[in-house]
């Protein structure tokens, strides 16, 4: 049996699966449900300043598959509405009934010092392990200058989390929001600023449909929408694009990562560990599945972790890193192919269509026993695996690697670049 | 009349593919789809139906993120005959009748196919999924290698008691082996199944020994910590009516288990024109295995109307897809024929009376017939204990009284499987045998501390 115990800036639990910041962890019914499922650790939902915010009815908005499973939703809920008391005592007695669970507390007060050492020593004051920054939000507060607002703002970052290892001694986590162009720039600033790690990424600005009876965006209030933040399997990618930018950069490789965006299963958490993050956080699986999604993460963790001889996480942590690059290091003569098993196509003919409209034109249709059967011409195949993406059977198209007997070639290097170096 | 019962009536390529996997793997893309429409319910209905409580939305989640291993040991580590239970459980009863895909759909998630497949994929290579506890030194006696007796020795072999298995053939399985439709478990999986049970160690199986002829229920009191019987029924009911002895009317369970372990199916001799009395899965079963055996005209008939039938929809469609003839309220009256067999079987039509009692009219159905095969279900005839002056209580319905962790009237004894009352299941009989171990886990662990 692998070892999934985790440990994150010190802070040590049972497993990585932590339930990010958000409704699951907004009070202490909910995390000690979590807790009794099995998970690692919560990052409560944001504490604020009194008074609370006040959430508006109807929050949340979806996008759908063809069989409404739900790709992604978006939410328009603020930071916690409970008051700020309330929240600290809850988590001081949650803490204590669970020792061996990280406790991380989400933070958004105004960007000013005496906001922050206000609440910093009474936050510290519950024994939680850690505080994360929620400098995402990216809908209602950033309007209040906070959330996003300061997430967009490398310097606000900075000075933040200075504040914070300041007047509090615990970790700090800065949470990064995506709604941002390059995002090593708020990473580097948290670094300066004193930051033990980051975690990303934050929900993203999105409208997930617009009600074409009424013309009001969704989640509609009262006939009126507002942009909210997407998450869900949706985000996946971006999510893992974003981690490996901070993870490979030479300035911010070091620094921690709490990863987070669209983790539904073992799988996706292991793809975020492999590309730099040390722990993931979960939110959205849960809501749409309840707590118990922990069991799969869990046991599927573990048993794929046997299944390749890996004892801990921290064994294939970052492991796809060294393979994640610039496209002007890739090998140009590296070459592969598409194969239709003929034993596996259903001749529904969309990879022909999808190649011969839209791509090379490298499938040949040729009628055979009053259907038809699609082969791939493979002196035009350039191997852009989009006939693999259109088959809806999994096993009836295969890109193989072609050996074209000739060295590793990029474009750095390449005849064709006009600013090639030398080898 | 015997030459109409003959061999061969097929030809060999016919009976082979007549008598294939019935519900065949599923392939990949097939599990895909299947497992996707699982919707991981709450407190999921699949679960509350499944007498061994398996984690259904859990082991096909586990299927759907591609750990079909995971799955495997998921559904075994609550039932280890997760195997054949996903094959001759009757699911549309079960947990697929309480799948809440059917309210709208009316098509509930493979459930008892997607096990099968989890179950499969249990990779051998990342070695035996469960662990065998330090040696208690405690020595269980069980006597039948069925599926309740499986199921408890390998509960209580994890514990690390030392089990005896004593069964009265010479092969294990019990009804996996002997009573299951070809169809249902073919490529003798009920042995390979019995190997996988073993691989636990600490449990060892002696053939041929049964209860009353080689031994006596104090005898294995005497010499072992706790008892478990787990013998199955044994007795087939009786019609009880003229013409029974004939030759030509057989036990369908008899005719079954000759069936399983036939080492070519076309050479076993099968009537032309069949009568099956009664209306249960065992019925159901021999009828179907008669028609794809060759035989041109199969009846089932049954004193109730087809509402009261035993054997599911699910069943009778399959009879019916067969070929198989029904004939309700009627009941047997008697067979026809002589020393050399028999050739008509006559009923008298029923009906229900005011009181709501079933009644037997002076009318007479006919039915011409070669075979009769009685399928009126099994007892449990305890003559194997006359040897014994303490014998365990009977219930109501003949078969031994067990309270709620199973122990029988005498202390340290326990039975589970068709030998009580319930549902004669395979799947309940591995709960028995898995609460029954537990049971006597506990006993043999205050034992230590007295």
């Amino acid at each position: 049996m692998a070892d999934l115990s985790s440990e994150f800036l010190g802070i040590k639990c049972i497993n990585p699966f932590w339930l990010a910041s958000a409704p699951p962890t907004d009070k202490a019914y909910n995390v000690i449900r979590a807790f009794e499922a099995g998970w690692g650790g919560v990052v409560w939902k944001t504490l604020g300043e009194d008074p609370a915010p006040i959430n508006v009815s109807s929050r949340y908005g979806v996008h759908y598959g063809q069989n409404r499973q739900v790709l992604g939703f978006n939410n328009i809920e603020l930071i916690t509405d409970r008051s700020l008391q309330i929240n600290l005592d809850e988590i001081t007695q949650v803490k204590k009934d669970w020792p061996d669970r990280a406790m991380i507390v989400s933070l958004m007060v105004p960007c000013e010092e005496e906001s922050w050492k206000a609440i910093l020593p009474r936050v510290e004051a519950t024994g939680a392990d850690g505080i994360e920054l929620n400098f995402g939000c990216p809908h209602g507060m950033p309007e209040r200058g906070m959330g996003a607002a300061v997430g967009q703002v490398p310097e606000y970052i900075e000075m933040v989390t200075r504040w914070c290892k300041q007047y509090c001694s615990l970790p700090v986590i800065v949470k990064l929001t995506p709604n941002i162009t390059d995002i090593r720039l708020p990473a580097e600033a948290a670094l300066r600023g004193g930051a033990d790690a980051v975690s990303l990424i934050n929900t993203i600005n999105s409208i997930t449909s617009v009600n074409l009876d009424t013309m009001s965006p969704e989640p509609s209030v009262d006939g009126k929408g507002t942009h909210g933040g997407y998450c869900g399997p949706a985000v996946k990618p971006i999510a893992l694009s974003m981690l490996s930018e901070i993870a490979r950069s030479p300035v911010t490789a070091q620094m921690p990562i709490s990863g987070i965006g669209g983790v539904s299963n073992w799988r996706d958490a292991a793809e975020f560990i492999a590309l730099g993050a040390s722990n993931v956080q979960v939110c959205t699986a849960a809501m749409l599945f309840g707590f118990k999604i922990i069991d799969d993460l869990c046991d599927g963790l573990s048993d794929w972790m046997d299944e390749k001889g890996y004892q801990s996480i921290d064994d294939f942590c970052r492991m796809a890193i060294p393979n994640t690059t610039d496209w002007k290091h890739l090998n140009m003569n590296y070459k592969r192919v598409a194969v239709i098993d003929q034993d596996n196509c259903i001749q529904c003919g969309r990879c022909f269509a999808a190649c011969e409209d839209t791509s090379h034109q490298s499938i040949l249709k040729t009628a055979k026993n009053g259907g038809n059967e699609y082969t791939i011409i493979e002196e035009e195949c350039v191997g852009c695996n989009l006939c693999q993406v259109t088959c809806p059977e999994p096993n009836a198209i295969a890109m193989v690697d072609i050996d074209t007997g000739q060295e590793h070639l990029s474009w750095l290097h390449h005849p064709a670049n006009p600013f090639r170096e030398a080898k | 009349m015997k030459n109409n019962i003959q061999s061969n009536r097929l030809a060999d390529i016919e009976i082979v593919e007549n008598f294939t996997d019935i519900a065949p793997l599923l392939t990949d893309k097939q599990v895909l789809v299947a497992s996707e429409r699982c919707l991981f319910c709450y407190d999921a209905p699949c679960i509350n139906a499944c007498p061994t409580e398996i984690d259904i939305p859990l082991f096909i989640r586990k299927i759907n993120t591609g750990n079909a291993h995971g799955a495997a040991k998921e559904i075994l580590s609550a039932n280890i005959l997760g195997g054949s239970c996903a094959r001759v459980c009757p699911t549309e009863t079960l947990c697929e009748d309480a799948c809440v895909r059917n309210t709208l759909e009316d098509s509930p998630v493979s459930i008892g196919r997607l096990q099968r497949y989890a179950v499969e994929h249990l990779d051998p290579a990342r070695g035996y999924p469960f662990t065998r506890a330090a040696e208690t030194g405690k020595h269980v006696a069980i006597v039948g290698a069925g599926p309740a007796g499986l199921a408890c020795a390998h509960r209580l072999a994890r514990e690390g008691h030392q089990i005896t298995i004593y069964e009265a053939a010479n092969k294990p399985g019990g009804l996996n082996e002997y009573g299951i439709a070809y169809y249902k478990l073919v490529d003798n999986y009920a042995q390979q199944e019995v190997d996988f049970v073993l691989q636990i160690g600490g449990i060892e199986i002696q053939y041929e020994k049964a209860l009353g002829r080689d031994f006596t229920l104090q005898h294995l009191r005497d010499t072992h910590d706790a008892v478990f019987l787990g013998l199955g029924m044994g007795a087939t009911n009786g019609l009880n009516i003229l013409g029974e002895d004939l030759p030509g009317v057989e036990d369908a369970v008899d005719y079954i288990s000759e069936l399983r372990q036939a080492d070519s199916l076309s050479t076993l001799a099968v009537g032309n024109n069949i009568v099956v009395i009664g209306a249960g899965m065992t019925a159901i079963d021999i009828a179907v295995q008669s028609k794809k055996l060759g035989a041109a005209e199969v009846t089932m008939v049954y004193r109730r109307d087809q509402q009261s039938m035993g054997a599911s929809e699910h069943e009778q469609e399959l009879a019916q897809t067969h070929g198989v003839h029904f004939v309700f309220n009627a009941q047997p009256k008697q067979i026809l024929g002589d020393e050399n067999g028999i050739h008509a079987m006559e009923f008298n039509r029923t009906s229900i009376n005011g009181q709501g009692k079933l009644v037997a009219s002076d009318e007479v159905i006919s039915l011409s017939c070669d075979i009769v095969f009685k399928a009126i279900g099994q007892k449990l005839h305890p003559s194997f204990l006359d040897q014994d002056i303490e014998r365990p209580a009977l219930c109501k319905s003949g078969r031994f009284a067990v309270d709620e962790s199973f122990q029988t009237s005498i202390a340290k004894v326990f039975a589970g499987g068709d030998c009580i009352k319930g549902k004669d299941l395979v799947v309940e009989a591995v709960d028995h045998g898995n609460k029954a171990a537990q049971a006597i886990h506990q006993l043999l662990q205050q034992g230590d501390k007295l």
